[in-house]
């Protein structure tokens, strides 16, 4: 068992975990922070996975902003566990069940598919900045470009939805 | 001779004058043109007439295919010959007196409803010259239906009397299911033979194709048709109610030419009926036993058209009885006289009517020989024609009957003499009740007597002519004659010889006419005085019809109501509408049930989502 | 490492999600699972671009493997954009009905 096995399997269970505790905690504010986690496990994969690029934006853009956002709206309402609607506790059964047996059907079929190609770790350029910088002005400038555009109409919507009448 | 469609075509012209421009036009011209039409026709037949007596002309004439299939053709011809052109003489002659004698006899109509009734009349010619003079059963079909249509108008005529239009739905609806026969044995035709043309199915090959059972079914098939439009039993009952229609529309049609289109049809099929001796015998016995029920019921019945309609019914009878005992060239002897006799008739009770002021009951009459002396005198002539009077034209066509019926069998004749003499009776009966005698109606009816217009009485004297002169066309050799008739007929009309000697046609003779005229002396002896009749159960009986309205009623129409009863209530409204409500019902019970499902909660649908995803999932990967 | 075990481990976390969906009433806990799932699915993407390095294809065209990895750049850009605007939709009806309850929000029955 090497290094990465190990590092591999101690992400993973750190992501499931906190995983797990996101969707449990009552607190709105602790869930942010587990999710936080959550996306660091990611990002660990990634690294792992020798996806060096992607590791960083994702702590930037999700670990980084997107989740401070979502604290700062949680913080804004002032939301804690006293706050949080309770859920109907057969509900919250037959939705744990259905999502068990959701999950148990998608890894049947993984199982009935035939691929036991091994996955390439810690090596290979295609994850650095360099290949996918480039690869981003080349081939997919205009996709980037149109993103862009659809940054500033969701900033605009963002601004209309939340003005005051 | 390239004429010959015209004949049909212009009483449909002027149908189709007097029937759209009915608002507008006047009563004379609708009446002209009514009557100038159908003079047209006969003028036109009478010259072709001329020509298939001179020998010259008998053929098949070919407009166009009316039905054209892959494996058959019905084309639209019309065949001329002996037979077809006897009976568009009979048709145009008669209608034209009869459209004359409507002009005066309907004068107190309104322009419209006047008007309405020519073009009802110019179309039942139309039709009825179509069913003559189709060269094919099909052709004669439209013909068939089209004089059934216009019985059933002309009945109904006066459409705001509710009796009137219900004598109208009987008549129609009895010659329907007689129509139904007339339909299945064309089928059969057609599925045997592939052919419905006379001039092919009546050829001697095309005969030998068709077994026994074919050409007695088929043949039995076309007389159902022939009972429901020639009034035989079972379906006559609707001809007595037929005279609900106008007296002229009775003469017509109800008399003179509709009813004997089944005659026609067999004689002009009688290459198939002579093939089939159980139909024959069926023809026979249903003729004879109509003529005698017919008579019977005209003993006792109080109404002058009624009399008349029985009196139609039995002599029709008559003419049947000639046809089943293959004496074809009889009946349609019979026809002929008995169109002149009867139409004179009819149109002498109409002119009665017409002086009486509408009062058809012969209790309320008498006397009425002192105020219309031609009709009266006429009027005589018809009865004497029909009761089978010497020298009368009614005399030669019953005697044949008759004769052929005894060289047939003894029994049957006996049955028909008798019959013969319950004619003469009640003809006498009719004739004494209604012009001899004292008046027996109102002041006011007695005041306002009158001889009818000329455009009545004129009709009435030729057809009193052509009733007394219309038998010598067909004088038996026994009398010295030839037997013309029979000899214009022979192309197309092979009847039956019947090997009586002369001397027993002579005792024939000589006993129906002394018979005859004893019966015709009891009847005036017995009303001469009349007060009234007393009744006991055999009159009564009589009176009624036998009851056979009534026996319909209640083996027919009872249960035929009785099952639509239970169709309405039980199957209608429990099974079909159970049904129908049941699945409305379901539909409701079950929507109100998945309503709750509606919640509009979000999370319930996405957990509906996550387990429709899941199932879906299963059955792709599992199942 | 065997891709199946990145597999099981993005089916994990989705599931995750999922159930975090259906049991959760908080909107801002559910939204937070949404980006879960597809932060997840990011994963499976990147894992599979690096299984497709090896093969044949990869080596016949130098971008083929960073193709997956431009498609999960994308993903997170649109990420982004939901999230600012799903959060200030979020913040609007908080500010309406005074609470994140998504149960409050059964507008859709009428």
């Amino acid at each position: 068992m090497g290094i990465t096995t190990i590092a591999f399997i101690l992400l993973s269970l750190m992501a499931i975990g906190s995983a797990i505790m996101m969707i449990s905690s009552k607190s709105p504010v602790h869930s942010v922070l587990w999710l936080i986690v959550v996306f660091f496990a990611i990002s660990g994969h990634y690294i792992l996975l020798n996806a060096q690029f992607l590791a960083i934006v994702n702590i930037i853009v999700y670990a980084g902003a997107i989740m401070v956002l979502f604290l700062f709206v949680v913080m804004l309402m002032n939301l804690n566990a006293e706050t949080e609607p309770i859920k109907n506790y057969r509900l919250r059964l037959i939705g744990i069940l259905s999502g068990g047996s959701l999950l148990l059907v998608l890894i049947a079929a993984m199982m009935k598919i035939d691929v036991a190609q091994p996955v390439l770790m810690s090596t290979g350029d295609s994850g650095l900045i360099k290949v996918l910088g480039h690869a981003l002005f080349t081939n997919y400038v205009l996709p980037f470009e149109i993103s862009s555009v659809l940054f500033l109409s969701a900033m605009i919507g963002a601004v209309i939805i939340g003005k005051k009448e | 001779m390239n004429m010959v469609w015209l004949i049909p075509i212009l009483p449909l012209i002027g149908f189709l004058i007097n029937g759209l421009g009915r608002n507008s036009l006047p009563k004379a011209v609708s009446g002209f043109i009514g009557s100038i039409t159908v003079l047209g026709s006969f003028v036109l037949s009478l010259l072709v007439f001329m020509q298939v007596k001179a020998g010259n002309f008998h053929q098949t004439l070919h407009y166009f295919d009316f039905i054209r299939l892959e494996s058959f053709t019905i084309p639209f011809d019309f065949s001329i010959d002996a037979l077809s052109t006897l009976f568009l003489l009979i048709i145009t002659g008669v209608g034209f007196l009869i459209h004359v004698y409507s002009t005066a006899y309907m004068h107190e109509e309104d322009g419209k409803d006047y008007a309405k009734y020519f073009a009802y009349l110019n179309l039942f010619v139309f039709s009825m010259l179509l069913l003559v003079m189709g060269g094919n059963f099909v052709v004669m079909f439209i013909g068939w239906e089209g004089v059934g249509l216009c019985s059933y108008l002309l009945i109904g005529y006066w459409y705001k009397n509710e009796a009137y239009t219900d004598a109208a739905k009987k008549a129609f609806i009895m010659n329907r299911i007689g129509d139904l026969g007339f339909l299945l044995a064309v089928f059969w035709l057609i599925s045997k033979l592939g052919t419905v043309q006379y001039d092919e199915v009546f050829n001697a090959a095309n005969l030998a194709k068709l077994t026994a059972t074919d050409i007695t079914g088929i043949t039995l098939l076309l007389f159902v048709g022939v009972t429901g439009k020639s009034a035989q039993i079972p379906l006559y009952t609707w001809l007595p109610d037929a005279m609900a229609g106008p007296t002229p529309v009775s003469a017509l049609i109800h008399a003179a030419t509709m009813v004997t289109a089944g005659i026609y049809m067999i004689a002009r099929s009688n290459a198939l009926f002579s093939l089939a001796p159980i139909t024959q015998s069926v023809i026979t016995i249903i003729g004879l036993a109509t003529a005698l029920l017919a008579a019977t019921i005209a003993l006792r019945q109080y109404d002058i058209k009624k009399v008349l309609a029985y009196s139609t019914v039995s002599q029709l009878g008559f003419m049947f009885l000639a046809l089943g005992t293959g004496n074809y060239v009889a009946a349609v002897f019979h026809v002929l006289t008995h169109a002149f006799f009867k139409a004179l008739m009819f149109l002498g009770s109409g002119s009665v009517i017409h002086a009486m002021g509408g009062e058809q009951d012969i209790r309320n009459m008498g006397g009425l020989h002192k105020h219309m002396k031609i009709t009266s005198i006429t009027f005589l002539i018809g009865c004497l024609a029909i009761s089978g009077i010497p020298g009368l034209s009614g005399f030669f066509s019953k005697d044949e009957i008759l004769a052929g019926t005894f060289a047939h069998s003894p029994l049957l004749y006996g049955i028909a003499l008798f019959t013969a003499l319950l004619t003469a009776f009640y003809m006498f009966r009719l004739y004494i009740l209604t012009f001899s005698g004292t008046f027996r109606g109102t002041h006011e009816q007695e005041h306002h007597l009158h001889e009818s217009p000329k455009a009545m009485t004129i009709p009435l004297i030729v057809l009193a002519v052509l009733s007394i002169i219309g038998g010598y066309i067909g004088v038996p050799e026994a009398l010295g004659g030839h037997h013309e008739l029979a000899a214009y007929l022979s192309p197309v009309v092979k009847s039956a010889t019947h090997h009586l000697s002369h001397n027993t046609e002579y005792i024939l003779m000589a006993v129906s006419t002394l018979l005859v005229i004893v019966s015709i002396f009891i009847a005036v002896f017995r009303f001469r005085r009349y007060s009234t009749e007393q009744n006991n159960v055999v009159t009564k009986w009589l009176e009624n019809k036998w009851y056979i309205d009534e026996l319909y009623d209640a083996i027919i129409v009872k249960p035929i109501k009785g099952i639509s009863n239970f169709l309405n209530q039980i199957v209608e409204k429990r099974i079909i509408d159970g049904a129908v409500n049941g699945v409305g019902r379901a539909v409701n019970y079950g929507s109100r049930q998945l309503r709750w499902l509606q919640s509009g909660q979000v999370g319930a649908y996405v957990l509906l989502m996550v387990i429709g995803m899941l199932l879906l999932f299963i059955i792709q990967l599992f199942l | 490492m065997d891709i199946k075990a990145y597999i099981i481990l993005s089916l994990t976390l989705f599931t995750i999600g999922v159930i975090g969906v259906l049991v959760r009433r908080n909107a801002i806990i559910i939204f937070m699972c949404v980006e879960l799932m597809l932060n997840a699915v990011n994963l499976l993407l990147v894992a599979f671009s690096k299984m497709h390095a090896m093969s044949a294809a990869a080596k016949a065209l130098p971008t083929f493997a960073s193709d997956a990895q431009i498609f999960v750049f994308f993903i997170m850009v649109v990420a982004a954009a939901e999230v600012s605007v799903g959060l200030a939709i979020i913040v609007m009806m908080y500010r309406n009905i005074h609470s994140v309850d998504i149960n409050f929000l059964n507008r859709l029955k009428n």
